[in-house]
């Protein structure tokens, strides 16, 4: 292939990905007439209204409001408790931490269903049902072991001998963890909160089994919109495309550290 | 500051990393740990610094017993071998932490941090970040973290290792000089003889976890107490051989023989063991001769570096001028029985 050619695979390979993608975001600028009416590529009668009702309508708007207000609750609560977790596993040698450290994965193999049920009667036992805590804590089983995970991978990549000459410079062990261990791994910490960000975003069947009105994530309020008053397909999409907002902007902040977290094999 | 180590074990599981050690260092000056990998000078340090903790016997600094002590109450500083600053301060910052630490005012901070940064020529590098430092420049930096501690005992783990030849000759003589005024007792580990001849002070020669000799650096090389000492101290490896005493003559086998030294004159007859610096071994000049076969000849810049088997044997001979030799060639070798260090059937030095 010529030189000048070698655009043409990544412009279809990204066409390619941005396809579905387009389909959805067109399908929010429609009216649901129009989607149900047939096919069109572009948009016939172009319209904001679908978007007018999210961020008018609370029963929509506060969908995302309650998914931000668990979701960050959750990145932040994992990863304060991973990171003196992962730092353990990395830097002491204990009785049994390499299973330890196995359990914690398993926590992460097991599907959501299995722990549904117990969790709403426990969260409900509690009073604990349908507030944005609850929703967060439900996370934290796989997301902390998610965090420790990777940070102990980034944490194993800076020498113990960084520690060692903090304590003999005089640090206390909290002062160095604190003003010298977390920024050396900031790279590290960016990218598991995108991760527990992302995960907690886009998990529905816990958040959708403890919360009912108050706490409500966006999934559940698009899955109930589409049986309850027949198919608002312009609607869905609008709030669909919504969705990807988020991660997105996450995505843009941690891409550097992303790649670094792969060279690690840890993400 | 005097620091002590009295009957110091160290084991690990069950496996020893440090066999029963006592040495006291020489207090406000160059202590040497000279040995190769694995002999223990990381871990001897490690116990002088209290990163880790003896299994049995006490640790000493000025007479009082610092085992256990936590790390951050002792008077310690230490730089590895491996260029460790912390990555998000910029070069000022690591020199100050120390500082900052133990809560000195800002205008004493600068001062002080301004002081060293120059006598460690990192002025114009002060705001920028460690990894934007060559190695050297970054060897720097930890040197004068060090430094600027003023700390009482200063340990140094190979601090020149990483660094390529050029800069660690250059910061080999500034060494000594920069902890000259400073009055702390400077431990520097190092697997390089050579290092510890320029060096000077005084070495402590360690192998596999003990500590075989300690003494001035310079009467250690001149006069090592045991064959184990002699075999430390000595790059490329030293020659030894078994000879037999018979009267007035000494034996090496078939290859050699020469006059007793004044060293065995009073010995009984029987078997000894001789001691040759490589660089005592010449191709060419007088003394005892002696036939080998030639294993392998090295060029090192102007010295030729052969092995010769001799006698079951092999030596090593360090000699002026490019020799090139094939494998099996037939050659006499030289050298002058005055050059010998003789050792007992227990290799312990024979002195006068």
């Amino acid at each position: 292939m010529t030189r000048s050619k070698k655009w043409i695979v990544p412009t279809l390979y990204i066409l390619f990905l941005m396809l579905p993608i387009y389909g959805l975001l067109s399908m929010s600028f429609k009216t649901t007439n129009e989607i149900l009416g047939g096919f069109s590529f572009f948009p016939q009668e172009f319209t904001l209204d679908n978007y007018i009702v999210i961020f008018t309508d609370p029963t929509w708007y506060m969908g995302y409001v309650n998914s931000i207000i668990y979701v960050v609750i959750n990145t932040l609560l994992s990863v304060t408790v991973a990171l003196p977790a992962a730092y353990a596993f990395s830097r002491y040698r204990f009785l049994g931490d390499k299973h330890l450290f196995f359990w914690l994965l398993t926590n992460r193999m097991a599907p959501p269903a299995v722990f549904a049920l117990p969790f709403f009667q426990l969260y409900s036992a509690i009073n604990l049902f349908d507030t944005h805590i609850a929703v967060a804590l439900a996370h934290c089983l796989f997301n902390i072991p998610l965090a420790v995970w990777i940070l102990e991978g980034f944490m194993s990549g800076v020498p113990k001998e960084l520690d060692e000459t903090a304590f003999l410079d005089g640090y206390s062990f909290w002062r160095f963890f604190i003003r010298i261990f977390i920024p050396t791994i900031a790279a590290g910490i960016g990218v598991t909160m995108f991760f527990c960000f992302m995960y907690s975003w886009v998990e529905l069947l816990l958040a959708k089994t403890l919360t009912s009105v108050e706490a409500k994530p966006i999934a559940a309020t698009m899955t109930r919109t589409a049986s309850s008053s027949g198919y608002e397909l312009g609607l869905l999409a609008a709030a669909g495309s919504l969705t990807i907002v988020p991660g997105a902007i996450v995505i843009y902040f941690v891409r550097n550290y992303i790649a670094k977290g792969f060279a690690l094999g840890r993400v | 500051m005097s620091i002590e180590l009295r009957n110091v074990t160290l084991r690990v599981g069950a496996e020893p990393h440090i066999y029963e050690t006592s040495l006291t260092l020489k207090p406000g000056g160059f202590n040497i740990l000279l040995g190769t990998t694995l002999s223990g000078k990381t871990t001897l340090m490690r116990l002088m610094a209290g990163l880790e903790k003896p299994t049995t016997g006490e640790i000493r600094t000025n007479g009082t017993n610092v085992t256990g002590l936590a790390v951050q109450k002792r008077s310690v500083a230490m730089v590895y071998q491996s260029f460790i600053n912390y990555p998000s301060f910029s070069v000022f910052e690591n020199i100050a932490s120390p500082l900052k630490v133990a809560g000195l005012g800002k205008q004493e901070i600068n001062e002080k941090v301004h002081r060293f940064a120059d006598l460690l020529k990192l002025t114009p590098m002060l705001n920028r970040l460690p990894r934007e430092l060559s190695g050297g420049q970054q060897q720097r930096t930890a040197l004068a973290r060090a430094l600027v501690k003023g700390a009482e005992l200063v340990l140094l783990d190979e601090p020149l290792a990483n660094l390529d030849y050029k800069l660690r000759e250059e910061l080999r003589d500034e060494l000594p000089k920069l902890f000259e005024d400073t009055g702390s007792t400077v431990v520097y580990a190092t697997t390089e003889p050579l290092e510890a001849l320029m060096l000077g002070g005084h070495t402590a020669t360690l192998k596999e976890g003990r500590v075989v000799q300690f003494g001035k650096t310079a009467s250690i090389y001149r006069r090592p107490a045991t064959m184990e000492s002699a075999e430390v101290f000595s790059d490329p490896p030293i020659n030894t051989a078994v000879i037999s005493k018979s009267g007035d003559q000494v034996q090496l086998g078939s290859v050699a023989s020469w006059k007793v030294p004044r060293e065995l004159a009073e010995l009984p007859d029987g078997d000894y063991k001789v001691a040759l610096r490589p660089h005592h071994l010449l191709l060419d000049g007088g003394g005892v001769e002696v036939n080998g076969m030639v294993q392998i000849a090295e060029i090192s810049g102007s010295e030729s570096i052969i092995r010769i088997r001799v006698n079951g044997n092999v030596w090593v001979s360090q000699t002026q001028g490019i020799h090139s030799f094939v494998y099996g060639e037939k050659i006499r070798i030289y050298f002058d029985a005055g050059n010998c260090m003789y050792f007992d059937a227990d290799e312990n030095l024979i002195d006068l």
